[in-house]
């Protein structure tokens, strides 16, 4: 491919979540020049993962959908999917850029028909469900997935899964010799909307993770409360699909702790609730039981809190879990004490989910480029270096706060553009 | 516009399988008298060099493409401003909603006539729609558009979204109505750490700001100076300015109902705008200006309903912004109680209007005592410590920071005169696993931050839907239309509000919230500029236009607009503001008249394309059922059951519409006229929780359906051939239950008796 020139005006916005969208499209729309570039197979991002959103429980795809139109009707937005950085050289006002599109293994012939997938003898875990489940290996991210366009996974493609494939196609759009591509643009400004990655459950060796398949995170509930997750949305345990008849919430699962993340990780305490009432919904009489250091349900959702708190088979536990226990039953016991009449608890319960916090990306995985990051890997906006930090990327925080913050960032990069 | 007008049908994805493509084409170009092309790959680059050639060689304008859904492939299909392109789902909504059969079971033994029937339908329907389509023509304002920011309030919120507004290059009128810059933070002693390691409390930043502001050429600074009205829509609105705390004749007019009116005119109501300019009289003397940021604040929240805390009856209690104010002007006690949450113990909830900020406030003022005081003791009395994100990092140091500073949980139960001039805090439910009793020299209650706009009108339009913006007890008196996804959409275009009019907020998070305030804010002037709408029609050229000779004054569509871009004049004629439109056309489903519509979409247009379905007759196979779909949620939704391969009901046509409130009843009406024999509307959830994105589309559509029922019944029609469904983009799975349950529904019921008429 041959090198792509923005202008100097560009704006290039790294992560195409909820925050890189929002970035992208509100300079776009004020009339700048914008690459948005991320490095999965499609946007939307963390957000794109969740059921529902909170408080209101509506889908996130709908407004993910608003936002995927902007970017189509939009003429100064320009897309790459599983594209990163690899370089910046030049000074701010005038970066040079080096992209790497890693090879999708479908090219741009592709309909969406879907008959690549049907032809695919070939399984691998479906990464979007945390593993929970197996797509094939040339599939489409997810069904709400844009851009439409499939990929394949070209590891987890047999010899005869290759054949399969490449001859389904009626379009040649199967590129099995398809190669890492490079990509040089020109930009003023650089807005990292890199989001998060869940915090490594296994790492908190107490809550056993891994050790028992009644053991989730609160991803993962998502995933299996979604329509479009691995279950078709009933919630059961992983493993034997056993209804649960108690859950216990297992709250700052990394977070507020000095050997794990040591911020608050802003959305669990919501998310916990949020999920109180997918587990209601589909089990009316299930005991709920959460394990909390603070509730923190701040402003417009105290009143959801006041709606959970209300229900008379859920229970909140002050006290941070102390250890969770495998059980021969498949449940598992959960160890904590209530901080309040200091009694020590064992609740045997059937599922846990573990409210894991939000790991910064970039700080995780390393910036390409040197950026001012705290210690715990947030991106600190540099704006006379033009390199300015959105969203969760940012600090830890909920969808309103993300798009707030993206809202700026968009602003702060337009500045630069003008300067 | 000449057009010149050619089809294209695509065969690839197993649109040919099903189909015969050639008969397809011959409805075309034998009913539609239009010219018509095949290719087994459309989208490829043979298919569209195809339809580039007959743009480039015979001056093809018009184009119809029989192919996938409009939500995909939309670059591909793509030929420019200038061109005209509608597009046929033959893919998602015709082939692939045939569904698969079961195993066993036997497909209808028309089932091929009945997909090939289906998918004549969207090609009359996309032809008709080609036919009816004009080119959008930008609206551009009579005046020379206006891009100076106005900014209302001079704290840190406004402060920053002045000064960010004019880093851009905008000029920026700065309104305060106090003598001086800096609204209430410029009283905080300090403020909450900012940046990495987030331990440390900082200088307020409010002083240098200001400074900042008021050395900024492109920023004009009011102060004591308050908006008595806006008039105008962006680009162009008419602000008049007023000394604060004034009356002035200019002040915003309240709203005043049609009956309310109607009952001054009879003397029978004093006129709550005498001696006020009518609204839609415009002031000589106001300054221009194209956007609006709303940063007005918040107001301290009244905490003497709380008897059991004593405050405004027992001596130093008092609340968080009264300590502050202490701590400002010199030392604070050494003895001092801060009570979070004023519940008692019965509830563990905040007060009101908090979120996360008076926790933070607690620990800073705690540190004060401390600092201020050698043996200083603060005691914390909270139910959840709301420290998010890095705060936490805070709240840790504070702690680590200060000996004197004592946290617990605890429910407050009461507070009371003790001896010597102290106070006694009663304390249940504590961390040190009993009931405490605290000798305190002063309680400090965590008083909430109410936004200006829970009691003024504050924002102060000089609109037909009246001066502040609506619904606002749905939000606790947040203007905020889209909070989640979209915070800065508010139900009046060009108006932005941010800081504590728009949530409890830090500082910290006041100047992102700012920052991106006057983004939105210039982003608006810029769309005002090139002629398009903003959120959630973002770039739309079209807008609504009026055929006022034949306007009845009914006043629906200045009543039902969800944006209030609609005025009126003395009789009743709406005056439109094509800048303050949001282009969701339900002024256009509102008209009974049928004199509103757009250049794209109109009610000639919708009920032509809704003519152009073929009603066979006396064929209880070949029952039709028109379903008008919202384009935003329901349709994405239809289009992903087709890619699940759900199976559709052969018997329905949809239509997306722009959103249900642009429904025309006009259309349900003469649909069954026509001798089809149902209708659904498929759109968004509403109420509280609601999803449409222009806040009342659905609803109103809902409301109008409910009418219809009546006018069926009096047709002789069932009322029930009619329905109106709530669904989820996330539904599909379900649609086609909700759409082959109403199919089932109407087909028991019977052809419609006016079929053939």
């Amino acid at each position: 491919m041959t090198d792509e020139q923005g202008t100097s005006g560009a704006i290039l916005v790294v992560g195409g979540g909820i925050s890189g969208l929002t970035s992208a499209l509100e300079a776009a729309e004020v009339g700048n020049d914008v690459f948005l570039i991320e490095k999965s197979a499609s946007f939307g991002g963390r957000v794109a993962q969740l059921n529902q959103y909170f408080p209101k429980l509506c889908p996130p795809s709908c407004g993910l959908e608003i936002n995927f139109r902007r970017v189509k009707n939009n003429r100064k937005i320009r897309t790459y999917t599983m594209t990163t950085v690899k370089s910046v050289s030049g000074v701010p006002g005038n970066y040079k850029v080096d992209l790497e599109i890693a090879p999708r293994y479908v090219n741009s012939n592709c309909t969406a028909c879907g008959d690549c997938t049907e032809a695919c003898p070939d399984m691998i875990d479906n990464e979007f469900n945390f593993g929970m489940n197996k797509s094939k290996a040339a599939y489409l991210p997810h069904d709400m997935a844009y851009p439409r366009r499939y990929v394949i996974n070209k590891k987890g493609l047999s010899a005869e899964g290759a054949k399969a494939v490449q001859a389904s196609c009626k379009y040649n759009a199967v590129d099995l010799d398809m190669k890492t591509q490079n990509v040089t643009i020109n930009v003023s400004s650089i807005v990292w909307a890199t989001g998060w990655t869940p915090y490594d459950p296994t790492k908190m060796d107490n809550l056993k993770f891994g050790q028992s398949n009644a053991i989730i995170t609160n991803m993962m509930m998502e995933r299996l409360a979604a329509p479009n997750g691995p279950t078709g949305g009933a919630i059961v345990r992983p493993g034997d699909g056993k209804a649960p008849g108690s859950i216990a919430f297992v709250q700052c699962a990394g977070s507020r702790d000095e050997n794990h993340l040591e911020f608050c990780s802003h959305i669990c305490c919501m998310a916990t609730l949020k999920q109180m009432t997918y587990v209601r919904e589909r089990y009316p009489e299930a005991k709920m039981y959460v394990f909390y250091i603070d509730l923190r349900t701040p402003g417009k959702y105290e009143k959801f809190r006041e709606k959970l708190t209300g229900d008379k088979n859920s229970f909140f536990i002050k006290g941070k879990v102390a250890e969770i226990i495998p059980e021969s039953d498949g449940g598992v016991t959960v160890v904590a004490e209530n901080a309040v009449t200091g009694e020590k608890i064992h609740q045997k319960v059937d599922m846990a989910v573990l409210a894991t916090g939000m790991q910064p990306s970039l700080g995780l995985q390393g910036a390409p480029v040197s950026l001012n990051m705290d210690n715990s890997g947030f991106v600190i906006s540099d704006y006379e270096k033009g390199m300015i930090s959105a969203g969760c990327a940012k600090k830890a925080a909920d969808v309103v706060t993300t798009t707030q913050s993206s809202t700026a960032a968009a602003l702060k990069a337009i500045q630069i553009s003008r300067r | 516009m000449a057009k010149t007008y050619c089809a294209y049908i695509c065969s690839g994805c197993g649109i040919g399988d099903g189909l015969d493509i050639e008969a397809l084409s011959e409805v075309v170009t034998g009913e539609m008298s239009m010219e018509c092309k095949t290719s087994g790959y459309l989208c490829g680059s043979e298919g569209r060099a195809l339809i580039e050639k007959d743009i480039q060689e015979n001056g093809v304008n018009t184009v119809v493409i029989g192919a996938c859904s409009p939500r995909v492939m939309q670059k591909e299909f793509d030929f420019g401003q200038d061109k005209i392109t509608v597009r046929a789902n033959l893919r998602e909504q015709v082939v692939w909603a045939q569904g698969k059969p079961a195993e066993g079971e036997e497909p209808h033994a028309e089932a091929a006539a009945f997909l090939q029937e289906s998918a004549a339908d969207y090609m009359r329907m996309a032809c008709t729609r080609a036919q009816k389509t004009e080119l959008a023509v930008p609206y551009q304002l009579e005046t020379e558009i206006n891009k100076t920011v106005l900014v209302m309030g001079g704290g840190i919120a406004g402060l920053t979204a002045a000064q960010e507004a004019a880093l851009a290059g905008y000029e920026v009128i700065l309104v305060e109505k106090e003598a001086a810059l800096g609204g209430k933070a410029a009283g905080w002693r300090k403020s909450f750490p900012s940046k990495a390691p987030w331990t440390d409390l900082e200088e307020n930043p409010v002083p240098s700001l200001t400074a900042a502001v008021s050395g900024n050429k492109k920023i004009t600074i009011k102060t004591e100076t308050e908006v008595a009205r806006i008039a105008g829509s962006p680009g162009n609105f008419s602000v008049s300015f007023k000394k604060a705390g004034e009356k002035s004749e200019w002040d915003a007019p309240a709203k005043v109902t049609v009956d309310e009116k109607d009952l001054i005119d009879k003397g029978e109501k004093e006129d709550p705008n005498k001696g006020l300019k009518v609204y839609t009289e415009i002031d000589p003397s106001a300054t221009k200006v194209g956007s609006v940021v709303l940063a007005t604040g918040w107001k301290p929240a009244d905490v003497s309903q709380y008897e059991h805390l004593g405050y405004g009856k027992v001596k130093n209690v008092v609340t968080n912004a009264e300590f502050e104010k202490m701590a400002k002007a010199g030392k604070v006690p050494g003895n001092v109680a801060f009570v979070q949450s004023p519940g008692g113990a019965e509830n563990d909830k905040d007060f009101p209007y908090c979120n996360s900020v008076t926790s933070m406030v607690a620990l800073k003022q705690a540190q004060y005592v401390c600092e201020d005081n050698v043996d200083g003791k603060a005691y914390i009395l909270y139910q959840h410590m709301r420290t998010p994100g890095h705060m936490e990092l805070y709240y840790k140091s504070a702690q680590q920071q200060n000996d004197g500073i004592f946290l617990t949980k605890g429910n407050v139960m009461n507070v009371e005169e003790g001896t010597d001039g102290k106070l006694t805090v009663a304390v249940t439910d504590t961390l040190l696993g009993e009931a405490i009793s605290l000798s305190v020299d002063m309680v400090v209650l965590a008083a909430g931050m109410e936004p200006t706009t829970l009691h003024e009108n504050t924002v102060n339009l000089a609109y037909r839907q009246g001066p502040a913006f609506s619904d606002l007890e749905l939000f606790d008196g947040y203007a905020d239309s889209h909070f989640i996804c979209f915070p800065y959409e508010t139900r009046r275009t060009g108006v932005y509000a941010c800081g504590g009019v728009r949530k409890a907020e830090t500082m910290d998070e006041t100047i992102d919230d700012a920052t991106g305030a006057a983004l939105k804010a210039i982003q608006c002037i810029e769309s005002t500029d090139r002629g398009v709408a903003v959120h959630p029609r973002s770039g739309d050229a079209t807008f609504p236009e009026f055929f006022m000779q034949r306007c009845t004054q009914c006043k629906r569509c200045t009543e039902e607009c969800p944006f209030g871009a609609l005025d009126d004049d003395e009789k009743g004629t709406p005056l439109p503001n094509p800048t303050r439109c949001r282009r969701c056309g339900t002024c256009m489903g509102a008209c009974p008249e049928r004199i509103i519509g757009f250049k794209d979409y109109n009610i000639d247009l919708i009920g032509s394309v809704i003519k152009s379905i073929e009603v066979p007759e006396d064929d209880e196979d070949r029952l039709r059922i028109l379903v008008l779909v919202c384009e935003n949620d329901a349709y994405p939704a239809l289009d992903m059951a087709g890619m699940k391969h759900h199976k559709l009901s052969h018997m329905v046509r949809f239509i997306p519409v722009r959103c249900l409130g642009s429904v025309n009843m006009a259309w349900i009406r003469d649909a069954l006229s026509a001798g089809l024999d149902g209708a659904m509307l498929l759109g968004c959830t509403y109420g509280d929780d609601y999803q449409c994105h222009f806040v009342k589309g659905s609803e109103i559509a809902n409301k109008r359906m409910e009418n219809i029922g009546d006018t069926l019944s009096t047709l002789g029609l069932e009322p029930e051939r009619v329905t109106a469904e709530q669904v989820a983009i996330t539904d599909y799975d379900k649609i086609p239950q909700i759409v082959n349950d109403f199919v089932d529904a109407i087909v028991e019921m019977g052809p419609n008796p006016f079929k053939g008429f």
